[in-house]
């Protein structure tokens, strides 16, 4: 089959519940979508069963993406190999020692298990110290002991982690290929490898993770490859990135704890893509699900990078994430008035199983779905998800008043819209967090609700936040999927330099640039997909000697077929004086300028769709297909109810309304108006006549 | 159980997460401001909202230093009475100071409390406080092991009148920044301070805007009474009864003789007493703490056995707290206060054993109870000095869910270490061991976690020296509810002559090193929690593969049959 005709990309998110598959026909500019319940434990069935919803013949796809939580659950449920540590005499602790933390301020409980055990993390005499220099050469002898003895003992992959390898990785480099010359597989994982940064206990955590993760994703991955392969699909398999690029299968199996926030990554990337097609340029989005509220920044078209995350207590992985800020206040959590009488949500979720009370499935203890569902706001005759046939609304009540209503002496109705205010209040101080308290003004933000449950809370985000408007996608089920299908190529590096800028050797920080570059450029040459245009970008650590915190310098950087041009001193040091200005306010006067880290990242910009291929005919008037009673503020409103997907673009629809689809409901609050936009989005804001 | 006010209920919830963002994002503000790590990295800062006229702690930030969440009401405290003895409160003032005998904790807090009028009203005040690197004193960093007085610890600075409506006396920056030894880093810290407080007014601002000056003070109000009512709530569900606890510092720096702590915990009814009469009289060292100290480590004790309160004043006024005048709880002017978080330690672990009387299952074992503030400094070739100043970690008590958590922070603190990789950058280091100690948890029904060690060897030609402020050298960690104690700290430093341990067991200064010399730090684990006969034998076993417990000592204590479990 030619190039021409291969014309399908394909996007799949595996989330806890669905299997979210998105189909973009290049050639005929369409796209369509198919949901389907995740299966587990293997989910490579509903992965196949997804795509075979869409697509038949497999030899018609280039490309497939896949947006994973096979990594981020094998961590949260400590489902990775048995996995072995090879160390530097006297450092075999540092897993476990963490950065001297607890996992709570108060209270003192709870202690801590790393992913590899005491037993099997082993120590080899070597060291080299912080300036580079070997102090004591590695015994090689003795790390093909400990290989063999993590062997017999069962590990599945190990780690080599020496103290100082990113000032120096040889004795590290030599002991690791010791090491692959007697490990019968490629799980082996080397911390300057993985991440030539300072700092041991970040370096050998994600090292460890990595190769804690290899084992079970490798194969979940070739599992899946070989399913295509023998469906008829010989295109481009690739993988999301917790960066919110995606990465070949092979560079997947190989650096899996880059997946470690894959399916979420994919949905900001979408969320951006949407938004900026729609006009807006600076979005903040908010994924509901059934424990937590999920939020990310997105200013002018560029989504927030963090450089490390905790998974778990003592359980960090350092590599460039999407920033995603996490509060306890899902559709699942529990509302409840503690004995100084003040109400609560969460951080107790009743999650999707039980579930709210209303699902009828053992929980007793009322929830913010419960409160959306006795005020008349979610169908209880249409429950999203497909597993009910109908809610209890009367159970809901029940516990509305039992747990809320009685205690602070209130109606159900006014005990339902009370847990709704602090649910929503506590959503928006998730958005003030990312955005007020970053120097973003909220007014100049959209507003962009996916998963299910977040569209009902969009109103009172406006409200609350001070935003402008909110959109919401045409599919915000799939925005996940979708954005498996947008996102570009990317590959991030990161080596330490620690130099005084006034002294610094440009040819030694040159050499790593180039060889950052190169690294990149090959692995785009090997994929199988095209590229619109290829991207190489330069940032330093750095910060004046004495000062902890470093700033992120980005300078720009000539390459010319695939050289670096060197930078000057001079230029580093005026990019380093504006990010700090930017940063503090003012310099330092007198202040040494030092490097602490080179962060390069090399993209390559994948072709993007034309949003509006999704978009519903234009003309045509909008008619209710039923109304109901929904309860807003202090009475109960008839209320029109649409079927959002047959609404013609252009419509506008005053508030009170709800717009139903198959797996979210969108709410038009009375004082607001949802408008359809040409790409099928509803773009929500106050009404005219109330503005 | 209702709340006397007239707020409704809904509101009062909103508020409550308002404010504490506000002081959150005070924190964050200085976080990410200060120049010295002690605030940037281990967070030893504090903000929040005081009451107009008693100082009382309304809302407090979540992030910042435990101990805070008690201390800070009464630097408002000083401040209003300084401001009504002067009679001279404006908008836009901004008191500063550092006198720990007014203040509370040591003379490395500076301090800074603003008013924040509304209409002309003084409606509450604004707090910020960090901790400086350096704020003078015979040794830097101000952790003076050998000192007799406040003066040779630090500079001492009463409360007085940084900013006068809105204009900054900048005859006060210049007094500070020349009696400090890093006078860069404290003006990049008392910037982050007041940018904080700035931060502070203009959320307050929005808020009274937004909900009108009346709701807002209705809120404060009614967060006190719930905090009171949530802490009456729980002591009401406990037994009456009085119980005692003691327990011993080393010494205090400079006589060798042990300083008791002793508490007796009442409860009767839903009221508490903490009295700590018995308690060692005042000391020449610098283990001495001021009142105010000690009344908020009366309330950080509390807070960890009731995670869920409220930092709110109105938690304490169930609880009565007496302390012996002429103590070491007390000190007077100019005692010497530097060591005060040894002591602090020690009277959190005597709370929680006095506790444990009335229900063990609320309270951990005792953790490791030192901070052990380790200094290693000398001069380079080139004739540069440098110092390595941090504080390390030990083991966490066993609890009624758990082991204790091996090698975690200070209870009084939730500062991170630095790496050991930053370390060996920074300085003529390197760490031959950076590990858990094993044998050092207390035996339990679930085991204290495990301490560390630390052996550092100083690669300088030039040599150095060391210091040590530790504790827990002579008088273990707690068990609690049978479980057993843990190992004791042990400092030793290598000689030409082979391995030595100081005169006073934990405290030490002007230890010489050369070269290729070494200090080794072993630090206590946790206490344990039940008795050892009721841990079971596969955790025993796994312990003992694991290497955190030596196969003699495990049968020592549990007796053999963890032999015949097959792990």
């Amino acid at each position: 089959m030619s190039a021409q005709e291969k014309s399908r990309m394909i996007g799949v998110d595996v989330g806890g519940t669905f299997t979210d598959v998105f189909v973009l026909n290049e050639a005929e500019g369409t796209a369509a979508v198919a949901k389907v319940s995740t299966t587990r434990p293997d989910q490579s069935g509903g992965f196949l069963d997804g795509i075979g919803q869409q697509v038949q013949d497999l030899s018609g796809i280039s490309v497939v993406v896949h947006g994973t939580t096979a990594g981020t659950n094998a961590l949260l449920e400590r489902k990775g190999a048995k996995t072995g540590v090879i160390s530097t005499q006297g450092l075999r602790d540092v897993l476990e020692m963490r950065r001297r933390d607890r996992p709570r301020t108060w209270g003192l409980r709870g202690d801590f298990e790393p992913v590899v055990d005491r037993r099997n993390r082993l120590e080899v005499p070597e060291r080299t110290l912080a300036s580079g220099e070997i102090r004591t050469p590695v015994d090689l002898d003795a790390v093909r002991r400990a290989a063999r003895a993590l062997l017999d003992d069962g590990c599945a992959a190990v780690s080599v982690l020496f103290a100082n390898a990113y000032a120096n990785p040889q004795n590290e480099q030599r002991a690791v290929a010791a090491v692959r010359e007697i490990w019968p597989n490629a799980h082996v994982s080397a911390s300057s490898e993985i991440l030539p940064e300072i700092r041991e206990f970040e370096r050998f955590s994600t090292t460890a993770l990595n190769a804690y993760l290899q084992p079970e994703v490798s194969g979940y991955l070739g599992r899946l490859e070989e399913a295509l392969k023998k469906g008829g699909f010989d295109g481009e398999f690739m993988i999301v990135q917790s960066n919110g690029g995606v990465m070949g299968v092979e560079t997947a199996c190989r650096l899996p704890v880059r997946t470690a926030l894959s399916g979420p990554a994919a949905g900001v990337i979408a969320a951006a893509y949407i938004a900026t097609s729609a006009g807006f340029d600076n979005v903040i989005t908010g994924d509901m699900g059934g424990t937590s509220f999920d939020v990310s920044l997105i200013a002018e078209g560029q989504s927030m990078l963090s450089p490390q995350t905790a998974i778990d207590f003592g359980m960090v992985v350092r590599a460039p994430m999407i920033e995603i800020t996490t509060i306890g206040a899902g559709g699942g959590s529990i509302a409840w008035v503690d004995r100084g009488g003040l109400l609560n949500i969460g951080p107790e979720s009743a999650g999707s199983d039980p579930g709210p009370v209303a699902y009828g499935l053992g929980n007793d203890r009322p929830t913010v779905t419960d409160a959306n569902v006795v005020l008349g706001r979610i169908d209880p005759d249409n429950p999203i998800g497909g597993k009910l046939t109908r809610l209890d609304v009367e159970a809901a009540k029940d516990a509305i008043d039992a747990h809320v209503g009685q205690p602070l002496k209130l109606d159900t109705l006014a005990a339902a819209e009370a847990i709704l205010r602090v649910a929503n209040s506590r959503m928006a101080g998730a958005i003030r967090l990312v955005s007020i308290e970053r120097g973003f003004d909220p007014k100049t933000f959209a507003f962009m609700p996916f998963g299910g449950g977040g569209a009902l809370h969009a109103g009172a985000m406006l409200a609350e936040v001070g935003i402008a408007r909110a959109i919401v996608p045409r599919y915000p089920g799939v925005t996940s999927a979708m954005g498996c299908v947008i996102a570009d190529m990317r590959q991030d590096f990161v080596q330490t330099i620690n130099m005084l800028v006034a002294t610094a050797d440009t040819q030694a920080l040159c050499g790593f640039m180039q060889a950052h570059t190169d690294q990149g450029m090959a692995l785009l040459d090997a994929a199988r997909t095209t590229f619109e245009a290829r991207e190489v970008s330069f940032e330093l650590d750095m910060a004046y000697v004495g000062q902890t915190h470093t700033v992120a310098v980005p300078f720009s950087v000539v390459v010319e077929n695939g050289r670096v041009i060197p930078p000057t001193l001079a230029q580093i040091e005026m990019a380093f004086d504006a990010a700090y200005r930017a940063t503090f306010g003012r310099l330092l006067q007198g202040g040494v300028r030092r490097i602490l880290n080179l962060r390069s990242a090399v993209t390559g910009k994948r072709p993007k769709f034309d949003l509006s291929t999704l978009a519903p005919a234009a003309g045509g008037t909008a008619t209710p297909k039923a109304h109901r009673r929904v309860h807003f503020g202090d009475k109960w409103h008839d209320t029109a109810i649409y079927d959002r997907l047959a609404l013609p673009t252009g419509t506008s629809i005053d508030g009170p309304a709800i717009l139903e689809q198959p797996d979210t409901t969108v709410l038009i609050e009375p004082h607001l108006c949802g408008r359809v936009d040409s790409f099928g989005n509803t773009i929500i804001e106050p009404r005219k006549d109330t503005a | 159980m209702s709340i006397p006010t007239d707020i409704d209920p809904i509101t009062l919830s909103v508020l409550a997460g308002r404010m504490e963002q506000i002081a959150d994002e005070m924190d964050a503000t200085l976080f990410r401001a200060a120049f010295n790590p002690i605030i940037a990295e281990a967070h030893d800062a504090s903000h929040g909202l005081y009451h107009a006229t008693t100082g009382d702690t309304l809302v407090q930030g979540k992030s910042g230093l435990p101990i805070f969440v008690g201390v800070m009401s009464f630097a408002v405290k000083a401040v209003i009475e300084k401001a009504a003895a002067d009679g001279d409160l404006q908008d836009g003032d901004i008191y500063i100071f550092n006198d720990a005998h007014i203040g509370g904790t040591h003379l490395s807090d500076m301090r800074l409390v603003r008013p924040y009028f509304r209409n002309g009203q003084l409606f509450c005040y604004l707090a910020s406080v960090g901790h400086w690197h350096d704020v003078g004193g015979a040794v830097p960093g101000n952790y003076n092991p050998g000192a007799t007085e406040v003066f040779q610890e630090a500079f001492v600075l009463p409360p007085v009148k940084l900013a006068r409506a809105g204009e900054i006396n900048q005859d006060i920056i210049d007094i500070l920044l020349r009696n400090t030894r890093m006078p860069q880093s404290a003006m990049g810290d008392l910037n982050g301070q007041m940018g904080a407080l700035d931060l502070g007014i203009r959320r307050m601002d929005e808020l009274l805007d937004e909900y009108g000056a009346p709701t807002v003070a209705s809120a404060l109000t009614a967060l006190g009474h719930r905090a009171e009512a949530l802490m009456r709530s729980e002591l009401s569900d406990l037994p009456d009864g009085r119980w005692e606890a003691e327990d011993f510092l080393d010494n205090d720096g400079i006589s060798d003789v042990p300083l008791a702590i002793r508490v007796a915990l009442e409860i009767r009814g839903d009221t508490m007493t903490l009295d700590f009469t018995g308690s060692a009289p005042q000391c020449a060292g610098p283990v001495n703490i001021a009142l105010p100290t000690t009344v908020a480590t009366a309330y950080v004790a509390i807070k960890h056995i009731f995670p869920g309160l409220p930092a709110n004043a109105g938690v304490m006024r169930p609880i009565d707290v007496v302390v012996p005048e002429g103590s070491l709880l007390s000190a007077e002017f100019p005692a010497p206060t530097g060591g005060y978080t040894e002591t602090i330690l020690r009277m959190i672990d005597v709370v929680f054993c006095a506790f444990a009387g009335a229900a063990p299952e609320r309270v951990v074992a005792n953790a490791y109870g030192t901070i052990n503030a380790l200094s290693i400094a000398g001069k380079r070739s080139d004739g540069k000095p440098w110092v390595m100043f941090s504080f390390y970690g030990g083991g966490h008590g066993g609890s009624s869910e758990s082991d204790g958590l091996n090698h975690g922070n200070a209870p009084i603190s939730t500062a991170t270490i630095p790496p050991m990789e930053i370390l060996e950058a920074a300085y003529p280091v390197m760490f031959r061991q950076w590990a858990l100690r094993p044998d050092s948890g207390g035996a339990g029904t679930h085991r204290g976690g495990m301490g560390a060690v630390y052996e550092i060897e100083v690669l300088e030609e030039n040599g150095a020296e060391a210091f040590l402020f530790g504790e827990r050298g002579r008088f273990a960690p707690k068990g609690i509810s049978d479980g057993g104690e843990a190992a004791m700290n042990r400092f030793t430093y290598e000689q030409d002559d082979g391995w030595a341990t100081p005169p006073l067991a934990s405290k030490m200064r002007g230890i010489k090193l050369r070269q290729g010399q070494a200090v080794r730090l072993e630090t206590p684990g946790g206490g344990g929690y039940g008795g050892a006969a009721g841990r079971n034998a596969a955790s025993i076993a796994r312990d003992v593969a694991r290497g955190l417990m030596t196969a003699g000592s495990a049968d020592k204590t549990y007796g053999t049959a963890w032999r015949e479990v097959v792990i």
